[in-house]
């Protein structure tokens, strides 16, 4: 089986609130998928969808093989869910709780336990009421990647650690070889760090889907020349944005379909010093989260 | 800034959310006033009648023992409110321990008082005004169901002083819960400690208001509930009682103020003791983790009925010495258990009052489903291979059992107490299946809270209000009387009256399967609908 998670045309109404809008989603087995969005964007409704808690109103839902919302249980032996907001049970000690559902789910591997607790720095006896936000995930951390578990859920999980735990957390994530993680994160540095492949929701919608190397080609690439002389005719050109030409000096943004015009283009004018910028994950995110949409740069360019 | 700084802000915050609770409250004891005096002038008028009645009443100790005594036979307020005035002060008093925990601890605990805190708010300010909340909430009370009870045709004066027992119960809790809620580091936890106080104050002056001349009729003096009844309302009221309530608050209400002033935000009195770094070898089902999660209030709970049964189980045997009336008492306790002997139909209507109370407890239970899917943690559970029905039924078994193993306690602690005052251990079996024959009504009330779980979680509270309308028909409906098709829609008018009535299989079974379909719904709607409802 190649694909751990395939979402189509998912929707799912609480209401009058469309929470998710035609959602598509497809995790590859093995792999570290990105889940971005924007707070609101329905990525933690989706990963409700995916254990079998909510259930959908149309689409189709497939898990490691089965249907969760009819299969939940033999699903959630074979993995591992982290909340975005974990609540703990306020008399239960943190290790109480990770041996706890590490037995519900079919047994712990003792010593990842022990290992996960000392690298999160995690002191097990404290009671659930006395554990801050981060240390409430550490709990929840520790317990989903003790277990023998093909795939992890994690929703936001970094949101309350501190950078050096968080460093911890990406080291821990390269080391899941052979699990498939999908990641719901807005922490960009953090997607761009783990993952494989990224889908982009937005409004219940996925609005991008891809390696990061696919998603940078359908956007622009910010080019910063001196030239030989001033330019001529780069305004026309198709595909060429936000064009400032101060005397021999030029910058714009370039689809990432008419680079290789642009710069045929440029060379023209004979090239004295050029400075190219792929687009950052931020750029990607800006451009899809933005209040209005842009149409895409690729459709543009055709 | 002052400690008290934000006072006002947090006041018209309780007030904006409690804008829909404290009005019901209101009106429900408002009301139930109302038709209790109504009845009562209705069929009573001054007179001969009246007198006997009254005189009726005051001679069965273990109705006064329930409820408390007639000060006055001749005036209808007295037959009128004595029920009210006794049972009914203590929800008053559970209203004012619910107002304050819901704005001191449960705030806290729930992290929302951070966020307030971090504001211009002055340490005093939350408990404050709570407090302000709680006294104003009992103030406009007492005042409203002195003029309900004037427009009802009762006295001005005994109708005020009627109000401001009530009142006065009220506000004497609310310092008690307001301590309480210090104490403890979860609202649940400062309830119960403050429910148990309320359960002893009873208790205590269940105790002195039984006692012959010689006997301990100070108990009743050392109870806030017992206050309220030496008030004396429509029996030349005693208004120097009202001083003494508010002494007592004036006393405690610092106590709490000193404890807020030496504690951290979230923490209790005693600080937390670390717990085991790994589970125990037999915390490895969601049943499991149900009854570690409920075990210490059925502890609470069953310390609670051991002594309350141990103190009813003695009573009974004290009613010898009231009979000298009996022909007359008997027919008045005809109608509240049903049964010949007169111990006997004490016993059957002090065990349909625990039947009651334990139902309390198992709608208590149940309703940890719902706190558990608001609080976020049925998720992990849920997503980590428990089944949807293991889950639910983790807590319903919980409940059904506590509710079983209660109601057996208090039958084997009121049995064998009253087999051995009575010199006649045989009595015992009598009591114990009284008992066990308010399980069926009891599992009812545990399966309408199972079954809006299930289906409808948002009013997942409904089995209060079904509990609080039970109760209401069966304390109300037959003074009016109702209707006996209404009366017979609550559960506990179905429950055999025993020891001394006549057993019947019937109703017995009939009421099982209700709670088993209840039960089977909410199963039917938990596991299709999604989780968690917010």
């Amino acid at each position: 089986m190649s694909e751990a998670i395939r979402v189509e045309a998912l929707v799912k109404t609480f209401g009058r609130t469309r929470a998710l809008d035609g959602l598509d989603l497809t995790v590859r087995t093995g792999e570290v998928h990105g889940f971005l969005g924007p707070n609101g964007a329905g990525k933690t409704t989706t990963l409700r969808v995916l254990l079998g808690l909510l259930r959908a109103d149309s689409g189709t839902v497939s898990l490691l093989g089965g249907d969760p919302w009819r299969d939940a249980t033999d699903l959630h032996r074979r993995l591992a869910y982290v909340p975005g907001d974990v609540t703990l049970w306020p008399s239960l000690s943190g290790g109480e709780v990770i041996d706890l559902l590490g037995r519900l789910r079919g047994g712990l591997n003792p010593q990842r336990r022990k290992d996960l607790l000392e690298r999160f720095e995690l002191d097990p006896r404290k009671k659930g009421r006395a554990y801050s936000k981060g240390n409430r995930q550490k709990v929840a951390l520790v317990a989903a990647l003790a277990s023998d578990v093909e795939l992890l859920l994690l929703d936001e999980p970094t949101s309350g650690l501190d950078p050096l735990m968080e460093e911890v957390f990406r080291e821990v994530i390269r080391e899941q070889e052979g699990r498939t993680v999908l990641l719901s994160s807005h922490i960009l540095a953090e997607v761009e760090a783990l993952c494989d492949r990224i889908t982009i929701v937005r409004e219940g919608k996925t609005v991008e889907s891809g390696t990061l190397t696919e998603l940078r080609h359908l956007t622009r690439t910010h080019i910063a020349a001196e030239l030989a002389g001033p330019p001529s005719g780069l305004d026309g050109l198709p595909g060429v944005h936000d064009l400032v030409v101060t005397g021999a000096r030029v910058s714009f943004d370039v689809d990432n379909d008419n680079l290789d015009a642009a710069l045929r283009h440029l060379s023209g004018s004979g090239i004295r010093s050029l400075v190219s910028q792929p687009p950052t994950l931020e750029e990607l995110f800006l451009r899809h989260y933005g209040d209005h949409v842009e149409p895409q740069p690729a459709a543009v360019a055709r | 800034m002052t400690a008290y700084t934000g006072t006002g802000a947090l006041v018209r915050l309780a007030l904006r959310r409690d804008r829909i609770m404290i009005p019901i409250w209101l009106a429900a004891f408002v009301l139930s006033a109302s038709s209790a005096a109504a009845a009562v002038v209705k069929l009573y008028p001054p007179g001969p009648e009246l007198v006997k009645a009254s005189e009726q009443f005051n001679q069965v100790s273990a109705v006064v023992a329930l409820y408390g005594r007639i000060y006055d036979p001749n005036n209808p307020g007295g037959l009128a409110l004595v029920k009210l005035g006794g049972l009914g002060s203590v929800f008053v008093a559970l209203m004012s321990i619910l107002l304050v925990m819901r704005h001191t601890r449960a705030e806290e605990e729930t992290g929302r008082q951070e966020l307030l805190g971090a504001t211009v708010m002055g340490r005093r300010a939350p408990l404050t005004a709570a407090l302000i909340v709680a006294i104003g909430t009992n103030i406009v009370l007492a005042v409203l169901t002195g003029l309900i009870l004037i427009a009802s045709g009762l006295d001005t004066n005994g109708s005020f002083a009627f109000g401001a027992s009530w009142g006065g119960v009220g506000i004497t809790f609310a310092a008690i819960a307001a301590v309480t809620a210090q104490l403890t580091t979860t609202a649940r936890a400062g309830t119960g400690l403050a429910s148990i106080v309320l359960g002893a104050v009873y208790v205590l002056r269940a105790i002195g208001d039984t006692a012959g001349p010689n006997g301990p009729t100070w108990a009743s003096w050392l109870s806030p509930v017992g206050w309220g009844q030496q008030f004396h309302w429509y029996a030349g009221e005693r208004w120097w009682v009202l001083l003494l309530m508010i002494g007592f608050t004036i006393v405690v209400v610092p106590i709490a103020y000193a404890l807020v002033a030496r504690r951290d935000l979230d923490a209790g009195l005693l600080p937390d003791r670390p717990g085991r770094a790994t589970a125990a070898p037999s915390l490895r089902s969601s049943f499991a983790l149900a009854w570690r999660l409920q075990r210490g209030v059925l502890y609470a709970w069953a310390g609670a009925t051991a002594v309350l049964s141990f103190v009813l189980g003695n009573i009974a045997t004290n009613l010898s010495g009231f009979l000298n009336d009996s022909s007359q008492a008997q027919e008045f306790i005809t109608k509240l258990g049903g049964a010949k002997a007169l111990e006997d139909a004490y016993l059957s209507a002090t065990l349909g009052f625990v039947g009651v109370a334990v139902s309390a407890y198992g709608i208590q239970a149940a309703s940890r489903l719902r706190g558990e899917e608001s609080a976020l943690r049925a998720e992990p559970l849920l997503a980590a291979g428990t089944t949807r029905f293991r889950w639910i039924m983790s807590h319903v078994v919980v409940a059904l059992l506590g509710t079983t193993g209660l109601l057996l306690l208090v039958g084997v602690v009121t049995g064998v107490t009253y087999g051995a005052r009575a010199g006649d251990m045989g009595r015992a079996g009598g009591v114990i299946a009284g008992a066990l024959g308010q399980l069926p009504a009891t599992w009812v009330l545990t399966g309408i809270t199972m079954a809006a779980f299930g289906i409808a979680p948002k009013v997942a509270a409904i089995g209060w209000s079904a509990l609080g309308a039970f109760v209401v028909l069966g304390v109300i409906g037959p003074l009016f009387p109702l209707n006996q098709t209404v009366m017979d829609i609550s559960p506990f008018a179905h429950s055999p009256k025993l020891p001394g009535g006549v057993f019947s299989a019937t109703p017995v079974v009939a009421l099982t399967g209700v709670a088993v379909l209840l039960v089977a719904a909410g199963l039917y709607g938990f596991r299709r609908r999604d989780v968690p409802v917010t």
